[in-house]
């Protein structure tokens, strides 16, 4: 069972969705972990900034949630899904560069409760993402 | 790479971010193509008295092969462009300006020129032909050239300009830049570009190419204007803080465009000023509103940028002349939220030039 565990731990979960603006949502449960991808912080370089959103504030997806920031230019962050913001990354604020270091996994951004778990079916898995990106 | 002025620039160079580029130019050297910018020659008996009739420099009391940061007016005393004017014993004097205004600078030099021939001047302009721009920046970059430069660099001093054979290419070798730091700008033969690039590089492990990303930081740092953003044809070296590039001889004899409203302007102590600012937590960008502590729009953000050297987020940008004391706090408005700023006197880092001690 271990080494079951270790071998699925190794791929990327299954509950990780992706938007063609280059927003990630990792979803479990009702609630959702939002971040931009790898692609996306290699893009803009070094982040010296993250808007955090208001905890509790409402977002229909593809509203602007964060924006983030780096030297040279502002990416704005849009909902991937529709959802109530439950938590943000406070890390971000004293470290802004978590975004680069980690996008998909430390350096998420918020957490959301997801209020139409249906949109998720508009999204790409990893597999479509890592494909539109080649074609790009 | 991006479009700048409809040139394919680079931001950076695969091997160093834009702030690691940017922090390097301060330590080592940096070179930056800078060819998209128009070189002008103007020749003839004239030349000075022409130069003068379209920028606000005393051009007749340059000394020989010295030169200094300028502007184009228009008739109303609006900044046409900044450029850099240097007066050569080879003949002509050199103009040089941005890339962005090429074809407006162009147009509005030509149609003057046409006018001073017909009046019996003798002057003429041309594109400097078949010749390349570099921009080689940062405290060692004295060190480096030397190797290639049979001249004493030592004594060729800040805004001064010579002709030079570097690594044996026939340059003109002008110590200036728009960085902050000491460095040159090397005017060269196109088709030997590549090969004085090389040369440079192959010079010292300190030599590194940079882009579009760390010029722009680098002379924002510096407090140098950035025209379009910073300054443009609705500011008047007044409001634009450049009234210092106004040579006393030239207010005096108001014989620059636009020079009457410019001096009532100037006495008048009125309307907006360009500042400095430094702004907490968010980088401030162009655009962003300028608030005072009450919340009333005072100003407008020109140009932003967190500042690699010193950590903070420093911006330039024009206030009402309430606001323009150092230390005057203020707020900048960052998209959804407002943040503290204060003002402050600029270069936001110390420059480098190269000035004669005398």
């Amino acid at each position: 069972i271990r080494q079951f565990n270790t071998a699925f731990s190794a791929t990327r979960p299954l509950s990780m969705y992706y938007t063609k603006s280059h927003e990630w949502v990792n979803v479990s449960g009702g609630l959702g972990r939002v971040g931009i991808t790898d692609h996306a912080q290699a893009a803009l370089g070094d982040i010296v900034y993250v808007d955090l959103p208001d905890l509790d504030a409402e977002f229909d997806v593809g509203e602007e949630v964060s924006s983030v920031e780096s030297v040279k230019a502002v990416g704005d962050v849009a909902l991937p899904v529709s959802g109530i913001v439950k938590a943000v990354n406070d890390a971000l604020s004293d470290t802004p560069t978590l975004v680069n270091q980690s996008a998909e996994d430390g350096g998420w951004i918020c957490e959301i409760e997801l209020t139409d778990t249906s949109e998720l079916d508009d999204l790409m898995d990893k597999a479509a993402y890592d494909a539109f990106l080649e074609s790009e | 790479m991006v479009d700048f002025a409809g040139w394919a620039l680079p931001v950076s160079y695969p091997d160093l971010s834009h702030v690691q580029s940017h922090l390097h130019t301060r330590k080592g050297v940096s070179i930056f193509d800078v060819s998209h910018m128009l070189q002008l020659l103007i020749h003839g008996e004239d030349r000075v008295k022409f130069m003068e009739s379209l920028i606000v420099a005393d051009v007749a009391g340059l000394a020989d092969n010295t030169g200094t940061l300028s502007l184009l007016t228009t008739d109303q005393g609006g900044i046409i462009d900044d450029c850099i004017v240097h007066r050569t014993t080879d003949g002509y004097l050199n103009l040089v300006c941005n890339a962005g205004c090429a074809d407006k600078d162009l147009a509005h030099i030509m149609a003057r020129l046409e006018a001073a021939k017909s009046s019996g001047m003798d002057v003429d302009v041309e594109i400097k032909p078949n010749h390349s721009l570099i921009a080689v920046q940062g405290p060692k970059t004295e060190g480096v050239l030397q190797g290639g430069v049979r001249d004493d660099l030592s004594k060729l001093f800040f805004n001064h300009t010579a002709l030079v054979d570097v690594w044996g290419i026939p340059c003109r070798v002008t110590r200036c830049g728009y960085t902050g730091e000491d460095g040159v700008e090397i005017s060269v033969p196109t088709d030997r570009t590549v090969e004085l690039v090389e040369k440079l590089m192959a010079a010292s492990d300190d030599v590194k190419l940079a882009g579009l990303g760390a010029r722009d930081s680098l002379r924002l740092e510096a407090g140098l204007c950035l025209y379009g953003n910073d300054i443009d044809e609705t500011t008047t070296p007044v409001e634009g803080t450049l009234m210092w590039t106004v040579a006393k001889r030239r207010r005096a004899a108001r014989d620059f465009p636009g020079a009457d409203e410019v001096m009532r302007r100037f006495k008048a102590k009125e309307g907006r000023r360009r500042v400095g600012l430094v702004v907490e937590k968010a980088p401030a960008r162009p655009h962003y509103p300028i608030l005072n502590l009450d919340g009333e729009v005072v100003g407008e953000v020109t140009s932003g940028s967190p500042s690699p050297c010193t950590g903070q987020n420093i911006a330039m940008g024009y206030v009402d002349i309430g606001y323009i004391k150092n230390g005057t706090p203020l707020q900048v408005q960052v998209r959804k939220k407002v943040f503290p700023a204060t003002k402050v006197a600029m270069p936001f880092v110390p420059t480098q030039y190269y000035v004669e001690k005398k």
